[in-house]
């Protein structure tokens, strides 16, 4: 039967990751994931768990950990943010690289310097280009449903790739929400044991880990970008499987959230999507079309379905809590990217907000899609990205 | 499922593979896997061994063998095990067999995190004193007054002026089972050695010297003639240490001047050719001294 229970979020990240029987976790502690790692230890110590858990002594550890472990045929686990998760970086990238399936949590939290431990999508958004599927969620629940499906989209025979659940750290991690879970034999039969047709073995003996030359160094990275873009649709197919296990709607890689003739449309992520639907609502009550596209598989980028989703506004505000600097926030270009040259696209701008956690709130959403209301009657060229509410005692 | 057993004959590292002539690793390699026998698997770091045993298409391992990036053998090494742990793989023993760039210098955090923890790994140290695969620059295992690329001998240096970092005590001053240096210049030795290891669990330890004729600079055939001066000059002690006593050392029955070891490489010819060259061989010399004393090293 499934069980319904008000926890903090990292909580639920835990029995999530305990419902799918890791074989091994490796943990080294980061605000704000400490609660994750913390939660699986007292399992563990518990007996609750029957997994290998390494305390390691750096986050480029914790990495290496998993990967070694998944080479070697066992469901594997970790988490970390920030800092944490630009250590791992080399380590992911080499993953990714060989194709070493394991599933972390990425509690999102700003980059040093200066140092703030809150919450923005620097640290995620930095590793986009390193082969790991991505997703971000909005909720606790959705938090706890994502990490169930992360291990099976990891190890799909033609997928093969490190899969990241990025959370918003404390608004997400340290919240208390009521979270249904999943009843542990219909996760068993949802996430068999993990069976890699490859792994290193003494009876058939392989070498991992190459050196390839520029003969063939391009295919096996295109290889990483093929299992990806086509693995799209068997993503998509695992998240209906989801939503048929959990009894929610799971599915899609993109949410449209009253998209329906809508001339304004929110792009956002994470759990400040929770906060934009309800301005949605708020606005379309006051009589304005907007709507709200929320991202949940961000890398492989969903842009087929974003352009749907789009093809009929006038505006796409883009809600960045990222910033590629010396250009534009990380969501803004991905979907310029995609969007250039399509018939009648509409106009983006790329709205940076939330950066080292600055709250973003219904107030923040009105007056965003105020300024997209400006921008949709006046046509002005966009070329910076605009960075909302900056202290002008600070900087100007 | 059986791990079929490897006949004498057939070696688990054959050869076709890239290293230069006379490499002491290469050599090394092969007879490590002898003793380990091939329910083994093999983690490496970037460096020599790597480059010259991966090339895509190619392999010489006849075990299951694992390169990741350059600084996390150790930590890949105990993600192996934790998972041959979890899936009830108890037969099957992981080893890691790295260079002195990826285990002095860059590695030396996850080595260290690795004993600490106890993890069930034995890490292998191939040592040929600096980062050879990139040419020779300068590793913590670099000899003292040795030249390397990035601490030349020039109008204003002598080479690697800090000592070599004595690697195998800070290794046993994490408590671990085993800890032994080995050279290739003695094959048996080494092979006991390693065998010895393999009857232990937990976190082990052997550091091998492995001379290397390309970088060093020395004629290829001389590899275990080198070797063995180096040994008998004093500067590479071989021992074991077993849970922190010493409980065998190789004694030098006839015991060199560091100059009959020194003035044969290269890498050294700068102490012979210059002007306060001959005080620095005397620091040379100390060095050795204090080894011998050390760990007792001369036949009584």
């Amino acid at each position: 039967m499934d069980s319904v229970k008000v926890v903090e979020g990292s909580e639920a990240v835990a029995l999530a990751v305990k419902a799918c029987r890791p074989h091994v976790i490796s943990a080294y502690p980061i605000s704000p994931q400490t609660h994750i790692v913390e939660s699986l230890a007292r399992m563990v110590a518990d007996g609750d768990i029957n997994a290998e858990y390494v305390r390691v002594e750096s986050e480029f550890s914790a990495a290496s950990v998993v990967a070694g472990a998944a080479a070697a045929g066992s469901r594997s686990y970790t988490a970390s943010s920030s800092q944490g998760l630009l250590l791992m970086t080399e380590v992911l990238y080499a993953s990714a690289g060989m194709r070493l399936p394991f599933v972390m949590t990425g509690v999102n939290r700003s980059i040093s310097a200066p140092i703030n431990i809150q919450v923005d999508h620097q640290d995620s958004m930095s590793l986009r280009d390193a082969g790991l599927i991505q997703f971000y969620v909005e909720s606790v629940q959705e938090a706890y449903d994502m990490h169930l499906a992360a291990f099976k989209i990891a190890e799909d025979p033609d997928i093969m790739l490190p899969v990241m659940v990025c959370m918003d750290g404390w608004v997400l991690t340290h919240s208390y929400e009521r979270v249904q879970f999943v009843d542990q034999k219909a996760v068993d039969d949802f996430l068999p044991p993990f069976a890699p047709e490859h792994y290193l073995d003494p009876a058939t003996p392989k070498t991992w880990g190459s050196y390839a030359e520029s003969d063939a160094m391009m295919e096996f990275k295109y290889a990483i970008h093929k299992a990806m873009t086509e693995g799209k649709p068997r993503i998509e197919s695992i998240l209906d499987e989801l939503s048929a296990l959990t009894g929610r709607d799971n599915s899609g890689l993109i949410e449209a959230y009253r998209t329906d003739g809508a001339e304004i449309i929110l792009v956002a992520l994470g759990s400040v999507t929770g906060t934009v639907k309800d301005a949605v609502d708020e606005l379309r009550d006051a009589g304005k079309n907007v709507g709200l596209l929320k991202i949940r598989c961000y890398r492989p980028f969903p842009h087929e379905e974003i352009w749907q989703a789009v093809k009929n506004a006038s505006v796409v505000a883009v809600i960045d809590a990222s910033f590629s600097m010396g250009s534009e926030g990380s969501i803004g270009l991905d979907l310029k990217a995609k969007l250039f040259g399509r018939p009648q696209a509409p106009m983006v701008v790329d709205f940076v907000a939330g950066l080292g956690g600055r709250e973003i709130n219904g107030g923040t959403i009105h007056r965003l899609v105020t300024r997209a209301e400006e921008i949709q009657r006046s046509g002005e060229l966009l070329c910076e990205a605009e960075w909302v509410d900056l202290d002008a005692t600070i900087v100007s | 499922m059986t791990v079929k057993k490897k006949t004498r004959k057939e070696s688990l590292f054959v050869s076709g593979h890239r290293a230069c002539h006379g490499c002491g690793m290469a050599l090394g390699v092969r007879h490590i896997l002898e003793a380990t026998g091939n329910d083994v698997i093999v983690v490496s770091p970037t460096g020599c061994l790597e480059t010259f045993s991966s090339p895509y298409g190619f392999s010489p391992w006849r075990v299951p063998w694992i390169h990741h990036v350059f600084e996390n053998a150790p930590a890949v090494a105990t993600g192996v095990a934790a998972a041959l742990r979890a899936q009830g793989r108890d037969h099957t023993r992981v080893i890691a067999i790295g260079g002195d760039g990826g285990t002095f210098d860059i590695g030396f955090g996850a080595l260290s995190g690795m004993l600490e923890r106890g993890d069930d790994v034995l890490y292998i140290c191939v040592d040929n004193g600096a980062y050879m695969n990139t040419g020779g620059q300068r590793s913590a295992a670099t000899p003292t007054w040795a030249a390397t690329t990035t601490a030349p001998a020039g109008r204003q240096s002598m080479g690697k002026a800090e000592m070599k970092k004595d690697l195998p005590e800070i290794v046993a001053a994490h408590g671990i089972p085993y800890v032994a240096t080995a050279s290739i210049a003695y094959l048996g030795d080494l092979k006991k050695k390693v065998k010895k290891a393999m009857s232990y669990h937990g976190p082990r330890y052997i550091q091998i010297d492995t001379p290397c004729p390309s970088v060093w600079s020395f004629a290829s055939h001389l590899t275990l003639e080198i070797g063995r001066l180096g040994i008998n000059c004093g500067l590479v002690p071989l021992f074991e240490k077993e849970n922190g006593k010493i409980t065998a050392v190789r004694k030098i029955k006839h015991k060199i001047s560091v100059i009959d070891y020194l003035n044969k490489q290269k890498r050294y010819r700068h102490l012979f050719d210059s002007e306060g060259g001959q005080e620095e061989i005397e620091k040379v010399q100390t060095l050795a001294d204090i080894n011998i004393e050390k760990y007792g090293l001369l036949a009584v």
